[in-house]
């Protein structure tokens, strides 16, 4: 078997979520391709050319793949396709956002968010924000996936020495043009490869109160995250957001503040090793996933919690 | 312009799924459906855009068993023109709802199509790209803002470090996510208006569209549970336990 694996990146380096997907490739088995599909990409490539397990990366190095513009990348990737038994993304905005369009050009079906490898042609995701999960098989190739980063540790960053190759450009597509982004910038860790993340809900009741929750994240060298209700109420930005349609979490530690518990929340939360849950209301459902709840006024509970930490 | 939507009956978002014995599913009878709520959104933003004058017609389009048109309706209620039913079976795989969509649009001509990006009951988050490909039309996921300037579409990303603007032009497929509008509810005189409005039905076979399934469900089967945990009285007490017991800090 070879897998292609779709490198998700900033041109210079690598995103964590790249590592966890090599290692989902490596348990199918089989020689390994990494993508890098970029604009002045090299030092991403030579980062996927590192990373251990990798045999080969494939560099395509053009204006047009410098944003990952989803009309670009689609027919490069299906282009490279029949060389590959399976194709595989990281289940990420980057990801999702590519993949189904290499799946309809090669008519095949796709296999979104893969949470483990059972065989080379079966695979177990979750449905119903993770209440129920599904094995499936799948009789085609190439078999194109996305992969649920939690789910798998990550690769090694350094100990691999594939060849890099060039591969011809396929042009711009001309369907949509990329005009700007607003990342949000922080030196917390970044928030799906955080050991441990501090996340708060509606129970804030205002963005500034947000500023409590970050004494504590830095205390604990941990990520800031949200439910739904936080982020729609503007409290704070969308890439805090944690959940079904959020980002999926999965850390040592995550605190759960003035969240009550929704499943749309949980699904992207309760696979934490350890949750701590702090509400002033004990019927909250947070707290049946918790494994240590407190039923207290987060106002007070927060700043104590904080005062208490090293 | 018209603007398609396609919309999806899944089971209601406030329902806890349960699994089927025989592991073969989720449990479907007797329990609470609605309209997928990203779809619902998707409805919201095409009767927005005609009530604006950017757009002369919206059309919802479902493909699903014959519940499906209780979902056209609720749109028909919120303000679509018309309904288009599509027959097939409830689990239909994005792929071929894509080529449903695809085949429909060669008739119907549609400027835009709007719809959720993912269903909550298979979480696939395929079908809208899988579209967009087929039709060789722009595609714009995760939509949190849309504008329409002449022909030119203006959509603002959620994406995982932030927010992205595009600019595309029509015919496009848009999806949408949460915070692009919240959905109106349907008042009485409409949900009544909403039952003479027309829904065309077609078959797979009209389209010539085979929806044959891909890939094979082994199983579907619960989660692990999570043990029960413990109520602490303090901070110390929480403190103690994460350091001591768990020490994850």
């Amino acid at each position: 078997m070879s897998i292609l694996v779709i490198a998700e990146h900033n041109n210079s380096e690598l995103n964590a979520s790249t590592l966890h997907t090599v290692t989902a490739a490596s348990q199918i088995g089989g020689d390994i391709t990494v993508l890098v599909a970029g604009h002045n990409a090299g030092d991403a490539a030579k980062a996927a050319a590192a990373v251990a397990g990798v045999s080969a990366v494939v560099h395509a190095d053009a204006a047009e793949y410098a944003n990952g513009v989803a009309e670009n990348m689609i027919p490069l990737i299906a282009g490279l396709a029949d060389q590959y038994s399976h194709i595989l993304a990281p289940a990420t905005t980057y990801g999702k956002n590519i993949m189904p369009g290499v799946a309809a050009l090669k008519d095949v079906a796709q296999i979104s968010d893969i949470i483990s490898v059972e065989s080379a042609d079966t695979f177990q995701r979750p449905i119903y924000a993770g209440n129920a999960l599904a094995t499936v098989q799948s009789g085609e190739t190439p078999k194109v996936i996305t992969v649920r980063s939690t789910a798998f540790e990550p690769a090694a960053a350094s100990g691999g020495s594939a060849g890099v190759s060039s591969v011809d450009a396929t042009g711009d597509a001309g369907k949509s043009s990329f005009v700007k982004s607003e990342m949000s910038s922080s030196d917390r860790p970044e928030l799906t490869s955080a050991k441990i993340v501090v996340s708060g809900g509606r129970g804030m009741q205002d963005g500034s109160n947000f500023a409590m929750l970050e004494k504590v994240a830095d205390k604990l060298n941990a990520a800031v995250g949200a439910s739904r209700a936080a982020v729609d109420a503007g409290f704070v930005p969308n890439d805090y957001q944690v959940g079904q349609t959020g980002k999926v979490v999965a850390p040592d530690l995550y605190v759960a503040v003035g969240i009550s518990g929704a499943i749309q929340h949980l699904a992207g939360m309760k696979d934490s090793k350890v949750i701590v849950a702090i509400n002033k209301d004990e019927e909250a459902p947070i707290f049946q996933v918790a494994d240590y709840g407190l039923v207290s006024d987060l106002f007070n509970a927060v700043p104590e919690l904080e005062s208490k930490l090293g | 312009m018209k603007i398609l939507v396609p919309i999806k009956r899944v089971i209601d978002y406030n329902v806890k799924v349960r699994v089927k014995a025989d592991q073969s599913g989720v449990e479907l009878a007797n329990v609470k459906m609605a309209m997928n709520p990203f779809d619902e959104i998707a409805v919201e933003q095409a009767i927005r855009f005609k009530e604006a004058g950017a757009a002369d017609e919206v059309v919802a389009i479902s493909i699903g068993p014959d519940q499906a048109q209780e979902t056209i309706r609720t749109a028909l209620a919120m303000g679509a023109d018309r309904g288009i039913h599509v027959q097939a079976s409830h689990d239909t795989e994005p792929l071929a709802i894509a080529k449903v969509i695809k085949a429909v649009v060669a008739k119907e001509d549609p400027g835009l199509i709007l719809m959720g990006k993912q269903a909550i009951d298979d979480d696939s988050n395929q079908t809208g790209q899988m579209l967009a490909t087929l039709l060789g039309w722009p595609q714009a996921t995760f939509a949190s803002g849309v504008e329409l300037d002449g022909n030119t579409l203006k959509v603002t990303r959620e994406v995982d470090s932030g927010l992205e603007h595009i600019t595309c032009a029509l015919p496009a497929v848009v999806t949408v996510d949460l915070r692009l509008n919240e959905p109106r509810y349907a008042s009485l005189p409409n949900i009544m208006k909403a039952k003479k409005k027309p829904i065309d039905q077609i078959s797979l076979d009209d389209l010539g569209v085979d929806a044959s399934q891909r890939l094979k469900t082994l199983k579907v089967e619960e989660p692990p549970a999570r043990q029960a945990g413990i109520i602490v009285d303090t901070v110390d007490t929480l403190v103690d336990k994460l350091t001591n017991e768990a020490k994850v800090i």
